[in-house]
């Protein structure tokens, strides 16, 4: 069955499904512990702590923040291979488009492939930047994550990088939230409007979220 | 070339009989047909190979059900895929006498009804028959998952139909015979993903392969690459539809033909009551020269719409101006207790009729009102919208006018032809081995159909009728030797076919096929169509001969013969309809009575009523073929009537 | 009306094809469009060329044969067939662009003709209900709530005609697929075979070429029945329940 699952289109539609939703919920977490930014570097360097010792004495140090990894890039990676082997797929089923040609579909559907690309290399940057500090700006600071954000957002391309991506994320998550919901056969006509608004409202939330990080560096609210 | 004279002089050859039918109580004869019967061993019938030509409702219906029953089917059809057959525009409904309505509904009332609207011109025996396999088919039909309408209590809904008082027609919004066909369709579909079909689309038969008097195969060719094939087989099943294309203009598909039932004519299959063809009432009038085919809008229609034409000569007022008292509701008028719902004949002669008075509406006059304010003002818009939506739309489409708003403009158009190949009560052509099924017989209907009984019929005879009595021949006539392409038949048939899209492809004259269909066509329209006279008759006779002897010279078919080329498709057929529309206007002639879709002038009541003349014509006509152009040879298939007797129908 | 008409020619399956433009004049508004392009043929085969093929039939919108793409729009601009599209969508002097159905799925047979057989196969590989000619219950043996009547009803509507997979960008023949597993999932005649139905037509649906879904929602919009986005819902539930449901 698992097999017949993977190599059925719908089931790879299924795994990107769950694997988005997984995301989803991460970025809204994620943006969560973000907010305490604003609060100073006393509550947001202590969030970076809990998340080393969260799940303690159960887990050991760290333990916590690697499953949630581990979780986290397994869903990264199947959602990638399912979108890749997918699109392969699409393409070779449509090899020859219209003459006259014409786009319909809304921005968010057709930015979906490159969004993802976008996305992709988006967090490979972020975790360099952040979590390893291999490209951070300005001296990066282990145990410090207040200073470090406030180092990337305090170049131009740190901010550009940020801000171009958090857009495509709330497309992708706009038009990924709702196809989720139908692939995983929850949607339907009567449920259509709230589903749509709970899309459109979790992209919005979450792009002006986390823009408004860089947004606050920028404008000095936080420093 | 041969002239009217010398056709028009048919001889009358050895009469015909039904001899299958069995005597006794008329309800009890299928049953004892079925115990006659002789059966074939289940584990013998893969043996046994079946053509049938066809995959409308009753070709589907035969093919799923003979593979199921274990032969070894091989299947044609010309469209892309066997969902397309034209069964599938059928709209309005399907009969059954299931009585669920408790309105003194009964199998002998729609044997009654249906052998009365056919104006005394059919076998009570195959009509009792139909009757009593109605109540199946809607079981048979509603297990394989066809959605019928149903009430809030999740039982099946039902509706009226013309010519008859009770409600017994079961119906999918206007869409019943695309979700029978459909059904029909998909348990074909299990057959061949089952390997008993082998199924040839986009396939077309162009003769028929007899060996030894016997039906043995057939030549088709592949639409797509243009080869010729023979497929050999120990029974060919005809499912292949009615001729009504004949008239260029009709209802049928742009692509029906009468090409397989010819071919199997020229071959010796007697051709019955070529000139009964039925004319819908209700259609959308055409609206210039341009027109390519009619659309009909249900018959259901005249449930809740009043047909009617202003009193006043020449009143071209927009219908809205028309006030209520100037206004003809001329069938509610003349026919008070069947009012818009007279059987289809009656109607259309009447719309004919008013229209040749100078009181038809709509551009050129060709036309009559459709009206459903008194519906919508009784039953809401949103009934009538459940109810006839999608015809609603249809016609808007079509015309650009609401009907919800302006009355829709209606016109009679070719629908649907009664007459076809002769069959016995096994359904078995003067060809053995040859079966013909569903529109392509001639068989229940006589002189009119009844409306919804087209789709009782197809399915009738390809899910209960055939599959019960072709398994007779078959045990009867075990084909010892093997028939192969190599057989001097098979040669034959197949060097005719090439000889003739070879010739059609060389002629490379100045016009095109479409323009002698529509030729033929409008022809046979003026002088057979609603309403013929022996005069027009003649005339008509006299014509077509002139119109094959042009067509040869003259056709022009581009392309090869080795390719996929619609223009040969086309031309090949316009061949058969030039020589069937010759047979039709003979018949036509000879029948010198009005009975059904039949009306002659000569012969009417002083109130302008069909006037049967039972003492001289109370037979099918069937008719051998000799030559192209030669007299063929009547043979006359003397009707009785034991339980429903012949009087002038009235629906006053 | 006088119409520029850029149509793709193509001589045969193995032949490459290109867009040919002709000069059509008198079109009038009422003509539906498939009558339009009989007059071009009329005068092609007149000149000695050969005809545009096409395939149409019934041409009353339900037989699902007519099958072309118009400007871009699988049957052009209206919602509905080909064959029930009428001239008066158009304005006299206009260009209109004519195209088959593009799927690789669908391989181009001649000009405007494609071979739309993958359909009948999905169909063949679990769109049907078990129930041989004879053996059926009385009809009213098992009522059928009218909701559920409606709803098989409304996907059985298909037509077949394939635009939803001339529109997919992806190719994707999802919405044929799931009007049929959705026509007889939901009636209690189909429900012994509701699981490998599903599974049956989806597997087959992959092994034809077909894409996946992306939700593009093209397929709805171009379908000419009005079969909605939401069928591909529900038959994704239908499959996941009956990957849950059946161990292979």
């Amino acid at each position: 069955m698992a097999l017949t699952f993977w190599q059925s289109t719908l089931g790879k539609k299924i795994v990107m499904g769950v694997t988005g939703l997984i995301m989803i919920g991460y970025l809204c977490a994620h943006l969560l512990g973000n907010m305490k930014i604003f609060f100073g570097p006393g509550e947001f360097n202590g969030y970076g702590h809990w998340l080393r010792v969260m799940g303690a004495p159960v887990l050991h140090h760290q333990w916590g923040l690697w499953i949630a990894r581990i979780v986290l890039v397994a869903a990264v990676v199947l959602h990638a291979v399912s979108a890749y082997q997918l699109s392969r797929r699409d393409i070779k089923a449509r090899p020859q488009g219209y003459v006259h040609a014409k786009p319909r579909m809304s921005y968010a559907t057709r930015t979906m492939r490159w969004g993802g690309v976008i996305l992709a290399l988006f967090i490979v940057w972020h975790i360099l930047d952040l979590t390893t500090g291999t490209t951070h700006s300005g001296g990066f600071q282990e145990g410090h994550p207040y200073q470090n954000v406030v180092d990337t957002f305090s170049t131009w391309y740190g901010n550009v990088i940020y801000i171009v991506a958090m857009l495509a994320m709330g497309m992708h998550v706009q038009h990924g939230f709702w196809s989720a919901a139908q692939t995983l056969g929850a949607g339907s006509r009567s449920r259509d409007r709230a589903l749509k608004a709970t899309a459109n409202g979790l992209a919005i939330l979450l792009t002006a979220g986390f823009i408004s990080i860089p947004v606050g560096v920028m404008t000095g609210v936080v420093s | 070339m041969t002239s009217y004279s010398e056709y028009t002089e048919y001889t009358v050859g050895e009469p015909i009989e039904d001899e299958l039918a069995p005597s006794g109580p008329v309800s009890e004869r299928w049953d004892t047909r079925r115990f006659q019967a002789k059966l074939v061993n289940p584990a013998n019938r893969r043996k046994h190979t079946i053509i049938v030509v066809g995959t409308g409702l009753a070709g589907g219906a035969a093919g799923a059900t003979l593979a199921e029953q274990g032969y070894h089917v091989v299947q044609f059809c010309y469209q892309d895929s066997p969902r397309r057959a034209h069964s599938i525009a059928a709209q309005g409904g399907i009969n059954a006498a299931k009585n669920y309505r408790n309105d003194g509904d009964s199998i002998h009332r729609l044997f009654y009804d249906t052998v009365k609207g056919g104006d005394f011109r059919a076998r009570e025996s195959n009509v009792h028959r139909l009757a009593q396999i109605s109540v199946e088919i809607i079981d048979q039909c509603v297990a394989q998952g066809v959605p019928f309408a149903r009430e809030y209590g999740g039982l099946l809904d039902t509706r009226s139909f013309g010519g008859v008082q009770v409600s017994r027609t079961f119906y999918a919004r206007g869409q019943t015979g695309q979700q029978l066909l459909l059904g029909a369709y998909q348990a074909l579909s299990r057959q061949i993903a089952a390997g008993n079909v082998e199924m040839h689309a986009r396939t077309e038969m162009l003769d028929l392969i007899a060996v030894d008097g016997r039906a043995r195969g057939i030549v088709a060719r592949d639409l797509v690459t243009g080869k010729i094939s023979t497929h050999f087989a120990d029974a060919v099943v005809l499912a292949s539809g009615g001729y009504g294309n004949v008239f260029y203009l009709s209802t049928n598909a742009m692509n029906s033909n009468a090409t397989a039932i010819w071919r199997a004519h020229r071959r010796g299959a007697y051709f019955a009551n070529p000139c009964f063809t039925q004319i819908h009432p209700t259609c959308i009038p055409r609206s210039g020269d341009h027109q390519s085919k009619l659309t009909l809008m249900s018959e259901s229609l005249r449930n809740d719409g009043r047909i009617w034409v202003p009193k006043a000569k020449g009143d071209t007022r927009p219908a809205a101006e028309i006030p209520e008292d100037e206004r003809d509701y001329y069938l509610e008028r003349i026919y008070p207790s069947f009012g818009n719902l007279v059987p289809r004949d009656i109607a259309s002669r009447a719309a004919k009729n008013v229209c040749d008075e100078g009181r038809g509406v709509g551009p050129g006059g060709q036309g009559v009102y459709l009206d459903f304010a008194d519906a919508i003002a009784r039953m809401g818009r949103k009934a009538v919208e459940e109810k006839y939506g999608n015809l609603f739309d249809m016609y808007e489409r079509i015309t650009a006018e609401n009907p919800y708003e302006v009355p829709m403009r209606i016109y009679p158009a070719i629908h649907y032809t009664m007459g076809g190949l002769w069959v016995d009560y096994d359904l078995q052509t003067t060809v053995p081995g040859l079966f013909a099924i569903g529109e392509a017989n001639f068989s229940d209907h006589g002189a009119n159909r009844l409306g919804a009984s087209a789709l009782m019929q197809g399915l009738a005879d390809g899910y209960f009728v055939l599959p019960s009595t072709i398994n007779d021949y078959l045990a009867r006539h075990p084909h010892k030797e093997e028939v192969d392409a190599g057989h001097p038949a098979a040669v034959e048939a197949v060097r005719e076919t090439e000889d003739r899209l070879a010739r059609l492809l060389a002629v490379d004259g100045d016009r095109t096929p479409d323009s002698f269909h529509r030729e033929i066509g409008e022809l046979v329209w003026e002088f057979c169509g609603m309403a013929r006279t022996e005069e027009g008759l003649r005339k008509a006779l006299d014509r077509i001969p002139q119109i094959r002897e042009e067509f040869w010279r003259r056709i022009k078919v581009p392309g090869t013969g080795e390719e996929f080329n619609q223009s040969l498709e086309k031309a090949n057929r316009v061949v058969d309809y030039l020589e069937l529309a010759e047979l039709m206007c003979l018949d036509a002639l000879h029948r010198a009575e009005s009975c059904g879709g039949h009306f002659r002038e000569e012969s009417q009541t002083p109130d302008g009523e069909a006037a049967r003349k039972d003492e001289e014509f109370t037979y099918a006509a069937a008719w051998e073929f000799t030559d192209t152009g030669a007299a063929p040879v009547l043979h006359k298939e003397q009707l009785t009537f034991e339980y429903v007797h012949p009087t002038q129908r009235s629906y006053a | 009306m006088k119409l520029t008409l850029r149509v793709w020619r193509q001589k045969n399956a193995d032949t490459p094809g290109a867009m040919a433009t002709y000069q059509l004049d008198g079109v009038s508004q009422d003509m539906s469009f498939l009558e339009m392009l009989d007059i071009l043929n009329e005068e092609l085969i007149v000149k000695g060329e050969e005809p545009v093929a096409f395939d149409h039939d019934c041409r009353e919108g339900i037989c699902g044969a007519c099958s072309l793409v118009i400007n871009g729009d699988a049957h052009g601009p209206e919602r509905t067939t080909t064959c029930q599209l009428h001239m008066r969508s158009f304005q006299d002097g206009d260009t209109i662009d004519i195209e088959p159905w593009r799927a690789s799925a669908f391989p181009v047979i001649k000009d405007l003709v494609v071979d739309r057989s993958a359909f009948d196969r999905v169909i063949q590989a679990g769109g049907f209900i078990t129930a041989p000619t004879g053996a059926a219950p009385e009809a009213h043996a098992t009522p059928v709530p009218k909701a559920d009547a409606d709803f098989a009803f409304e996907h059985a509507e298909c037509i077949g005609c394939g635009a939803c997979v001339a529109a997919c960008p992806n190719g994707a023949a999802m919405l044929f697929t799931s009007a049929k597993v959705n026509h007889l999932n939901v009636l209690p005649q189909g429900s012994p075979e509701r699981e490998t139905r599903v599974l049956d037509m989806v597997s087959q649906m992959d092994a034809e070429g077909f894409g996946g879904c992306t939700l593009t929602g093209e397929c709805a919009t171009a379908c000419p029945k009005g079969i909605p986005l939401f069928s591909i819902t529900a038959m994704n539930k239908e499959w996941l329940r009956a990957t849950r449901k059946v161990k292979r």
